[in-house]
């Protein structure tokens, strides 16, 4: 094979380039598969062929034996900044999102100040265009403070771009508030997303309600806590005709209700994270605090039904849940320890090794679905094809990799993962035309 | 020392059947130690224990410091109130701190469950569960079951026995521990409490009929019921808890004369205990007591004492 000029191969040291040739690779969009190279441009894709020719100017990122996607989409990342920058600023998260394959992530809103006006989000916004590694899609809280009593201003944020609401870390515990929320937010075409635990039913809880915490003594999360207030908010989206947006669900009877919600023509999505669709409640067996997450781990039929549920699209997206938390506050008693887990860049090695998919659903599950979700569909998740937007991930399926926590972009190290071996990750990330992760190394 | 699985004491459910029969077996020596004029000896001269106790408990304390002086060690205790983990120093810094004090072994007591062994991953030295949150009170256990095989005159074996345990199961480590350690040394234990206060999924047969037991079982275990427990929606308010489940003079009567009664203390009086124990014959609370030193000193021997002669000087 010839080439007529000498272009550049792309590595972590190569310039800051704009026009890119993404060679060898097998195209993966929503319409399918197919053998192509894709050149880019000032930010878009300008031609895609099976064997383009590299220009003297273009930088070459070689993609033999890799599938070249649309840029992955995370509804549902902490990146703790401002406020807990010891955990996790937005640029080191940023860095971890691109390094996973992700061009867009959707910042809770728990931080301090809380993302419930417009200076925060402007701020979270503002640092993720200055750390330029990913867009970062800050959401608002749905109510002030995150405190479940009176309504964030959802026009104004509106106003400033944002499309998803949330007081994750919480749950809207007042009925009435939620359902007042919904009804204002949903004439303005907001998704309002809720993380479903009934509070009252969780007190104190480290770990699920089951046979596994009666063995070993420590308080349990009930399933029922997440599933009266699954059940309570697909009857306000009901009611309200407003969409809501069930975050990680984990249990087997939430998914049966999303499912029936659905059938419903109700107007809910729901999401699910790599950790529910892979680890058990078992494993807080050794007492380690790196298992304890909210929602927590939960049975393997919860697993075996949330996998079911991301197979047959009554889950419609992949979300990390990305909670980091420094070491010292992971080292605390499992009551006092904070909940969460790394996930940004083992989500698809995770996914890709619980989840019997072939890759256009398991793309469906990290790009286009959560990108309809989030309200980004007109730059993420899009086909790749000439005039779209260039935010692409190269994965190279066949690579095989170990996690080590230490070498995570994250500042933080609690990985349930550390030391397990994936199958496949991403060997480039292309943010608006841009490489932003070159051969597996981000490029700042 | 010799790293090994016997290295810690974390809880019942993760030790070795044969282990917990030699601590049992070590206690009978220890006890006819404790019976000496001079209840002291040499075996871990130079050793070092450290009491680590995150919660409260002085008749635990107490119970492991002498245990820890009669076998000769030198023991330091580090209590909440007095310490700096009250100025916000973290669980770890504390345990590597001390560590570095030279310690062989951690006796440690806390209100959360697992502390002790992430205690494990922070240190060198033998770490000893004193009573970690809800979960378990290994030493607890092994001490009630010495009581129990001293008095019927047959160590370490329950075959066939019934043990009724009785009030506050969810929230006690000791039935916890006692209830796996019972059930390994062959005997057959109910939990009597109303659902609300067993475990979420019951660890052994339940029933809420205290008064359908009370005249059958070889033992009666009545656990301390926390008064702040009382009114809450764990269980009604004002006299109820004793009524149905406290060991009323009426339920005493109906003991078996061979029956034990035991308690791990602090009791209730008015709550779980409606009668004095000292007018029940049945009643082996003060020999629980007195065991625990006993049972204490065999553990501390075990993890620390290197097979030397209980009475010897260290290897």
């Amino acid at each position: 094979m010839s080439r007529a000029t000498a272009p550049v191969t792309a590595s972590p040291e190569t310039p800051d380039a704009d026009r890119v040739l993404v060679r060898g690779g097998t195209v993966l969009d929503r319409s399918g598969e197919r053998r192509l190279d894709v050149r880019v441009a000032d930010g878009r894709v300008v031609e895609v062929g099976a064997e383009l020719e590299a220009s003297a100017d273009e930088v070459v990122l070689v993609a033999e034996g890799c599938l070249v996607t649309p840029g992955f989409v995370d509804l549902h990342t902490h990146l703790r900044e401002p406020g807990m920058t010891e955990a996790e600023t937005i640029e080191s998260g940023s860095r971890a999102a691109a390094l996973g394959g992700y061009t867009a992530v959707v910042a809770m809103p728990n931080t301090d100040p809380t993302q419930d006006c417009v200076e925060v989000v402007e701020y979270v916004r503002a640092q993720g265009v200055r750390a330029g590694l990913c867009d970062v899609h800050p959401s608002g809280s749905i109510t002030v403070g995150r405190a479940g009593e009176r309504l964030a201003p959802f026009a104004e944020l509106a106003a400033v771009g944002v499309r998803i609401f949330t007081d994750d870390g919480n749950g809207v515990q007042d009925a009435g508030v939620m359902r007042r929320a919904l009804e204002y937010a949903g004439e303005l075409g907001l998704v309002l997303a809720q993380h479903c635990e009934v509070s009252t039913l969780t007190a104190g809880a480290v770990m699920h309600e089951g046979e596994c915490c009666s063995h070993l003594g420590l308080p349990g999360w009930p399933a029922l806590a997440e599933e009266l207030m699954v059940h309570r908010d697909i009857e306000l989206a009901r009611l309200t005709g407003s969409r809501v947006h069930l975050l990680h669900l984990s249990t087997a009877r939430s998914v049966d209700l999303v499912r029936a919600a659905k059938a419903d023509g109700v107007p809910v999505t729901a999401e699910a994270t790599p950790h529910h669709i892979s680890l058990t409640d078992e494993l807080l067996s050794g007492y380690s605090t790196l298992f304890k997450v909210n929602p927590p781990l939960r049975t393997m039929a919860d697993v075996e039904a949330v996998r079911a549920g991301l197979v047959d699209g009554t889950i419609d997206a992949i979300a990390t849940d990305h909670a980091p938390h420094p070491g010292h506050a992971k080292e605390r008693p499992l009551d006092e320890a904070p909940p969460g887990m790394l996930g940004l860049e083992t989500a698809l090695g995770v996914t890709r090794a619980h989840l019997d998919v072939d890759w256009p659903r398991l793309i469906a599950l990290l790009s286009w679905g959560p990108a309809e979700i989030a309200g980004v569909a007109d730059r993420h998740g899009r086909p790749v094809a000439v005039g779209e937007p260039a935010n692409l991930t190269v994965i190279d399926p066949t690579c095989e990799w170990q996690v080590d926590p230490a070498a995570l972009a994250s500042l933080s190290r609690n990985t349930p993962y550390g030391g397990v071996a994936l199958r496949g990750r991403v060997r480039h990330t292309i943010l608006h035309g841009r490489p932003v992760v070159v051969n597996g190394e981000a490029r700042r | 020392m010799s790293p090994g699985p016997a290295r810690h004491l974390l809880s019942i459910a993760g030790t070795d059947a044969e282990q917990l029969r030699r601590i049992l077996a070590t206690a009978e020596t220890m006890a006819e130690v404790g019976r000496r004029p001079n209840p002291k000896v040499p075996a871990l001269r130079g050793r070092t224990v450290c009491n680590l106790f995150f919660e409260d408990s002085t008749r635990t304390r107490m119970s492991f410091d002498t245990a820890a002086k009669r076998l000769s060690a030198d023991t330091m205790t580090l209590a909440v109130g007095s310490s700096s983990v009250n100025k916000g120093e973290g669980l770890r810094d504390t345990v590597e701190t001390l560590s570095a004090m030279g310690v062989d072994a951690f006796v440690v007591r806390h209100r959360s469950g697992g502390v002790p062994w992430q205690v494990v991953d922070w240190t060198d030295a033998a770490v000893i569960n004193a009573g970690d949150g809800w979960n378990e009170h290994p030493t607890q256990a092994l001490l009630d079951a010495f009581t129990i095989g001293s008095r019927l005159g047959r160590p370490a074996d329950m075959t066939g026995l019934r043990v009724a345990i009785v009030g506050d199961i969810r929230h006690s480590r000791v039935a916890r521990s006692c209830t796996r350690l019972f059930g390994l040394l062959g005997a057959e234990v109910v939990h009597v409490a109303p659902r609300t206060l067993l475990a979420p999924v019951p660890t052994a047969p339940s029933t809420s009929d205290l008064d359908a037991v009370v005249g059958e079982v070889d033992v009666i275990y009545m656990l301390r019921m926390q008064r702040e427990r009382m009114g809450s929606a764990l269980v009604p308010a004002g006299a109820e808890y004793a009524d149905r489940f406290g060991l009323t003079r009426e339920r005493a009567r109906r003991l078996r004369p061979d029956a034990l009664v035991m308690h791990p203390g602090p009791m209730n009086r008015g709550v779980e205990m409606l009668v004095d124990p000292s007018d029940l014959p049945q009643s082996v609370i003060t020999e629980q007591v007195t065991s625990g030193i006993a049972v204490r000193m065999a553990v501390l021997f075990e993890l620390l004492g290197s097979g030397s002669d209980p009475e010897g000087a260290p290897s």
